[in-house]
């Protein structure tokens, strides 16, 4: 048998042909995909359900988690850097207020300047003081810039306006990416100077470089154009434009869902430096910051697949097994139907054919009297006195009748133990066998069958329901008979064996069964003369009536050499536990 | 011996008791309980042989109201049923205890009239 076979439940291609209008109690196979849809869904939906609503609630905690943090990094690193050019812009006051324009003209002053700011403060490239006509007066650089002139650029304008200036990153003469912080130094009479310092970008750079940005993170310093102030690591070098769009003015930093250039989500977090030309922008990769919640969503997947794969697994089991027990226990009761069905035929079958027996007695008994008139006639009459012949005749007529006779009286006889209630009484197991062969003995002389019955010398005096044992009988000798073809023989034996009980054994040379089937021939509906009309009930009600009669019932076949039938019943049958009981209470 | 046959077979009694007059013994019959309780007013009947079954009553009725009429008379059943049932009731309510399934042969009926009246005391 095959697996698909084996794991196949009995109930799968059950077709109840008789359940009528209510076909659909007994459709096993639909009653199974409900129990397995209904519990199926039941465990797995809040399972699911469950796993769903925590990805989603994860996803949002995890997602304002991102931004949360990048806004709390642009944050400080924009404090950071607004304080290092604070810090700058504030030496450069300091160094105004420290000096006379005279003291500063003196380039060794200068000089020694210069000297102290780079070792304060660091990031001070060279230093300059200009006049408001735009010409370099001093200079201490690494540059020979001294006589330069300024006038007409940009930031030169601007602080001769506002009195202070941070430029963005240029080139400027040096051809050196660097910006400048100007401060203008006015007298009362309108003159003045402006004090020029410029900031080496490294180490600006190194103010962002420095931070440990997570998710393949990138910070770097843009102009309102967009052009980069510092390198970065993905989007260009220094003075390149970045390939994202210039997010709009906020005073407050932001954060903001973006997709880079290359369609990978970012999440960008941006604040304007106040007043600086400068924007600091910190872009990370969203799958990468995702990347380890995504990791512990895979693991709960897996797990969320074993459970759907156990649950499943359960309730095909459980389904299974519930609807086979259903289906078991409706096989019982259709058998038990079937069994009172057969019972109640067979007690109407006894009724009709003791009416019968009885209708027939009468018009025999009165057969039997005129005959016996006429013979008394010619006994006791000289002028009735005849022909021998006629006496013969009526002989035989009275012999007829009193075979009749025998007949009717072995009906009634059968028939009063048929169907009824349970009646337990004494009898002789030797002669409910004749009485059943009986009717089969007319059969067994026009097929030549030889019937052996054989019973033990030392019988005991049985107590037991002799309608039980009568159709016990009935069933075996009939099923004997149907099995043998004309001119076999049949063998039944009666004895007592240990334990007081009586063996009675039913054998034919028939047919025989075939070794696949000797096992079935119990259960109900199982036959192999279904085309004759049998309905496979027989050995399954014999099967029944022996176990109430509190005995054991086997068979031994050989396939073309015959069926034994092997029944031990107990000489006194035990009363049934409900009996015992009533017995009590009475 | 005078003998009362009490069936609804008109046939069978009347035959019957045809043959037994041929035996020298006296015997009438009736068809009915009625009939059956007219022909003992006069209680002249030694045996009554009754069918379980009268048009009108039972058997076991008209043997009860029998014995009141005329205690001496003895009573035999005849049935066609052979029903141990109806045997069991008999003997527990009636003390019924000559009973005879039909077809009955005359020696066998004339035998048991015989024990009938043998055991006349024993009976009851």
């Amino acid at each position: 048998m095959s697996f698909h076979l084996r794991l196949k439940p009995k109930f799968w291609d059950h077709y109840d042909v008789a359940a009528g209008p209510f076909k659909h109690l007994f459709d096993f196979r639909r009653m199974w995909r409900q129990a397995v849809i209904l519990t199926a869904a039941v465990s797995i939906m809040p399972l699911v359900l469950m796993a769903l609503i925590d990805y989603n609630i994860g996803r949002k905690a995890m997602n304002s988690e991102i931004l949360l943090r990048t806004s709390r990094l642009v944050s400080n690193t924009r404090r950071t850097v607004s304080y290092f050019l604070e810090e700058r812009k504030a030496a450069v006051e300091f160094v105004i207020r420290d000096n006379s324009y005279e003291s500063l003209g003196n380039p060794s002053r200068l000089n020694q300047v210069l000297g102290n700011l780079k070792r304060a403060f660091g990031g001070f490239t060279d230093l300059g003081i200009v006049d408001p006509s735009g010409r370099q007066r001093a200079y201490s650089g690494p540059y020979e810039l001294a006589g330069a002139d300024y006038s007409g650029q940009a930031w030169f304008e601007q602080v001769m306006d506002l009195g202070v200036h941070i430029s963005e990153v240029f080139l400027g003469f040096r051809r050196e990416p660097h910006f400048v912080i100007a401060s203008l130094h006015g007298e009362p009479d309108g003159s003045g100077y402006i004090v020029r310092a410029t900031i080496d970008t490294e180490i600006f750079q190194e103010l962002l470089s420095n931070l440990e940005i997570s998710g393949e993170g990138d910070a770097f310093i843009v102009n309102r154009e967009g052009v980069l102030q510092t390198p970065s690591r993905f989007y260009g070098k220094t003075l390149e434009a970045i390939p994202l769009a210039v997010p709009p003015y906020k005073e407050h930093t932001q954060v903001l869902d973006v997709a880079g250039p290359d369609g990978v989500p970012l999440v960008m977090g941006y604040a304007y430096i106040q007043n600086t030309p400068f924007i600091l922008m910190i872009c990370k990769q969203k799958p990468k910051l995702m990347e380890p919640w995504i990791q512990s969503q895979w693991e709960i997947f897996w797990f969320l697949m074993v459970s759907i794969a156990a649950i499943v697994v359960v309730v095909l089991w459980v389904s299974t097994f519930l609807v086979g027990r259903i289906f078991e226990a409706d096989q019982k009761r259709v058998a038990t139907l079937h069994q009172v069905e057969y019972s109640n035929k067979l007690a109407s079958l006894g009724r009709m054919a003791a009416g019968v027996a009885h209708e027939i007695n009468n018009p025999l008994a009165i057969i039997n009297e005129k005959a016996g008139l006429i013979k008394d006639l010619f006994a006791f009459k000289k002028e009735y006195a005849a022909d021998p012949r006629l006496a013969a005749l009526v002989d035989a007529i009275i012999g007829s009748v009193e075979r009749c006779a025998t007949i009717t009286r072995r009906l009634l006889s059968f028939a009063r133990h048929m169907g009824g209630e349970a009646r337990v009484g004494p009898l002789r197991m030797e002669d409910v066998v004749e009485e059943v062969l009986g009717f089969s003995i007319k059969e067994a002389s026009y097929r030549s069958i030889e019937v052996d019955f054989e019973v033990a010398d030392d019988m005991p005096e049985m107590e037991t329901d002799r309608g039980k044992v009568q159709q016990i009988l009935l069933n075996l000798i009939n099923n004997a008979f149907a099995a043998v073809s004309d001119g076999g023989r049949l063998e039944i034996r009666v004895e007592p064996v240990e334990g007081d009980r009586v063996r009675i054994s039913v054998s034919d040379d028939g047919c025989g069964i075939p070794e696949s089937d000797v096992g079935k021939v119990f259960e109900p509906f199982f036959s192999t003369k279904s085309y004759q009309g049998g309905t496979g009930l027989g050995l399954s009600i014999t099967y029944g009536l022996v176990t109430e009669l509190g005995g054991t019932i086997g068979v031994e076949s050989a396939l073309g050499k015959g069926t034994t039938f092997t029944i031990v019943l107990p000489v006194k049958l035990k009363p049934s536990g409900g009996e015992r009981n009533a017995c009590a209470a009475g | 011996m005078r003998v009362l046959l009490v069936d609804d077979e008109k046939e069978l009694v009347a035959t019957l008791a045809e043959r037994l007059a041929l035996r020298d013994i006296y015997a009438r019959w009736a068809c009915t309980a009625e009939d059956a309780l007219k022909a003992v007013d006069e209680c002249e009947f030694d045996v009554a042989v009754l069918d379980v079954k009268i048009p009108g009553m039972s058997g076991l009725e008209l043997k009860k109201i029998m014995e009141r009429k005329c205690p001496e008379t003895r009573f035999i059943f005849m049935t066609g049923h052979g029903s141990e049932a109806d045997f069991k009731t008999g003997v527990a309510e009636a003390g019924l205890h000559y009973y005879l399934v039909k077809p009955v042969k005359l020696e066998v009926l004339v035998e048991k009239m015989k024990e009938v009246l043998q055991n006349e005391g024993e009976a009851r």
